[in-house]
């Protein structure tokens, strides 16, 4: 079982909800990047998202971009994350997820970087601009490393292919609450339950909900439909105001 | 499984959230567009609206001052005034006739934008226009032009303020409001089925102008056909009926930038390397670690860091020969056609007119055939400056 099942399963059984996290490499700076994903750490996190920043991310909304952008301007790229989580192989017990755009990771080359994400403890992958037709090169390059690839569905997948993606997925299924790009909202389409019925109905492995989660409390109307929450732009904007990661988990616990 | 590929480019990497309105849109393709009242209607807005078709026109003093004979295939004299009408009166008509009330658009020129919005108004619809905050500026009597037409015009901040950021919000507006909007995509680039239906769309550039200039030369075709590449629509429209005949040269000429040490170009295929941006495999701007870089041309419309699959597909096979005009000698051409002949080209079309300038020692005693793709009334602004 791949080991972001398991920590989400493990959160499960606790009866909770696992605990996704996004942060983009580098965010805020290179030093306290590290202290941050400690801290999410620290605080209970089934799985760490960390973004690889991109300089055209059509998915992402302003913070989340704003964010990205900044990393980049830093320097950071795709050989600074793999050569600093690495260094750092072992020492978190969530599983780590890396979240991009495909062009960063296709020019890193896919079997190297299939084999570096294992070396650094990496054992999931988002590419936000790949749907199902054009995934099989990329699952073929990272399946021998043990790195499986995240399926994205929405509101607007059907049930035809949900059970396309759903063949063969590992890890975890992240269901896209929305029709845009990441961010905070004040509320959520009605039609997620129905959607996320149908997912939990097709996936036998866990079902997270992401995009426009900003607080614990969003959660309670879909009880028994997804397994994890996944929230970024929340978390970006809680750091950009000088607070801690550590702060931002507390109602989550 | 895999589809919407030109040899090893194409392909359809876009998030999850687009591949309904792109499955959509493909299955309308298939459905609507072969029905004899979508090709009657088409047609006729082809002839009443747009004008088309559009003459091919021969340049007596050019053809004497260069030694070649050099003729033009006219799609500045369309309606709104460039080749982007033949694609958007096509992609409204077929959005449409699928139920929907909008025609989203990115432009960098401006003359898309103008384009979609004339085919708005023409098929009551509305037209949301992406268009980065740099271009809005210098391009500002388009920009009039689709505000006098009733568009909303949405200036893109982020990123480069340019083509490329104006494609990437216009895709994010998309993903909200698809069930409602069509994206009315502007260049034979972005994910299947775009690049296949901008090229339907634009192919009558080609299929008019052979049949043009065959029937002025005796039966004989062109020895060389060439076209300015951004995304490269027109181009793609300009080649399409030659690429069977081999003995026409397709040349397609990209933006060199002001050539100068460490200035950005506009060209992908000279310059770049494969790689996947806004929903295609295809040549790219990008530093080594796969980010975008910016891009430069002095025309808006060719300032893309991409290229559409089907021109890298022509490039790696040899069928298309691509090479580089800077600034500065599409300028000279902007200038000369307008002395010369009395025509003043589109900034873009400009490139494609100083190929046959700068290679007329190559070209002598042959027939060249250009697509004068837009008119440059929109670039007085930027040349005021430079000039």
């Amino acid at each position: 079982m791949n080991p972001m099942q398991i920590k989400i399963e493990e959160a499960k059984a606790k009866g909770k909800v696992g605990l996704i996290p996004f942060l983009p490499a580098g965010f805020p700076d290179r030093e306290q990047f590290w202290t941050e994903l400690a801290e999410l750490d620290a605080a209970g996190a089934s799985v760490i998202e960390i973004g690889m920043p991109f300089s055209d991310p059509v998915a992402d909304g302003p913070v989340v971009e704003k964010a990205s952008l900044k990393c980049l301007a830093d320097g950071i790229n795709l050989a600074w994350i793999l050569t600093e989580l690495k260094k750092r192989k072992g020492q978190f017990k969530a599983a780590l997820l890396l979240m991009g755009y495909l062009n960063p990771v296709y020019q890193y080359g896919l079997d190297k970087f299939g084999k570096d994400c294992a070396e650094a403890g990496v054992s999931g992958l988002i590419i936000a601009d790949m749907p199902l037709e054009e995934s099989q090169f990329v699952k073929d390059a990272i399946a021998p490393h043990n790195v499986a690839l995240v399926p994205l569905i929405g509101l607007n997948t059907t049930k035809e292919r949900m059970k396309l993606y759903a063949d063969g997925a590992q890890g975890f299924c992240y269901f896209v609450s929305v029709l845009g790009t990441t961010g905070q909202r004040e509320s959520l389409p009605a039609r997620i339950k129905e959607k996320l019925a149908e997912a939990k109905e097709v996936f036998d492995i866990p079902v997270a909900l992401g995009f426009g989660i900003k607080h614990p409390d969003q959660l309670a109307e879909f009880e028994g439909l997804m397994d994890a929450a996944v929230f970024g732009s929340a978390l970006i904007s809680h750091i950009q105001s000088g607070n801690s990661s550590a702060s931002f988990m507390e109602p989550w616990k | 499984m895999k589809k919407g590929y030109f040899g090893d480019f194409g392909g359809q990497f876009i998030p999850e959230l687009l591949m309904p309105p792109l499955i959509e849109l493909e299955e309308a393709m298939a459905t609507i567009l072969p029905t004899e009242e979508f090709q009657t209607r088409f047609t006729n807005m082809l002839k009443e609206n747009v004008g088309r078709p559009s003459a091919i026109t021969y340049c007596p003093n050019l053809s004497k001052d260069l030694g070649l004979d050099l003729w033009l295939k006219r799609e500045d004299l369309n309606h709104s005034g460039a080749h982007k009408i033949n694609n958007t009166l096509g992609q409204g008509l077929l959005a449409k006739m699928m139920g929907k009330d909008v025609l989203l658009a990115e432009t960098g020129a401006g003359m898309h934008g103008v384009a979609t919005t004339v085919a708005a108004a023409m098929l009551d619809m509305k037209a949301v226009i992406y268009m980065g905050a740099t271009d809005v500026v210098r391009q500002a009597p388009n920009v009039n032009r689709m505000r006098l037409m009733g568009a909303e015009i949405v200036p893109v901040e982020s990123g480069t303020k340019t083509l490329k950021d104006a494609i990437n919000e216009a895709l994010r507006r998309w993903l909200s409001d698809q069930e409602t909007t069509h994206y009315c995509f502007g260049t034979a680039a972005g994910p299947h089925p775009f690049p296949t239906l901008v090229r339907e769309f634009q192919q009558i550039i080609s299929k008019e102008a052979r049949q043009q200039f065959m029937d002025r030369n005796a039966g004989r075709l062109p020895d060389v056909v060439v076209a300015c590449v951004g995304g490269g629509s027109n181009a793609i429209g300009m080649f399409h009926n030659f690429v069977p005949d081999e003995s026409v040269e397709l040349v397609g000429v990209e933006a060199a930038g002001t050539g100068e040490p460490g200035c950005y170009s506009s060209a992908p295929l000279d310059h770049g390397t494969d790689g996947v941006l806004h929903g295609m495999l295809t040549k790219l701007l990008q530093t080594v670690d796969g980010q975008i870089e910016p891009s430069h041309s002095v025309a808006p419309g060719l300032d893309y860091p991409g290229v559409g699959p089907e021109h890298a597909h022509l490039h790696a096979t040899g069928r298309g020969h691509y090479v580089t005009i800077n600034d500065e000698q599409a300028i000279n051409a902007f200038k000369v056609l307008s002395r010369r002949e009395g025509i003043i080209p589109a900034l873009e079309s400009s490139h494609a007119v100083a190929y046959a300038i700068e290679n007329k020692d190559r070209l002598q005693g042959k027939s060249v055939l250009v697509c004068l793709s837009g008119r440059g009334d929109k670039d007085l602004g930027i040349l005021d400056q430079i000039l």
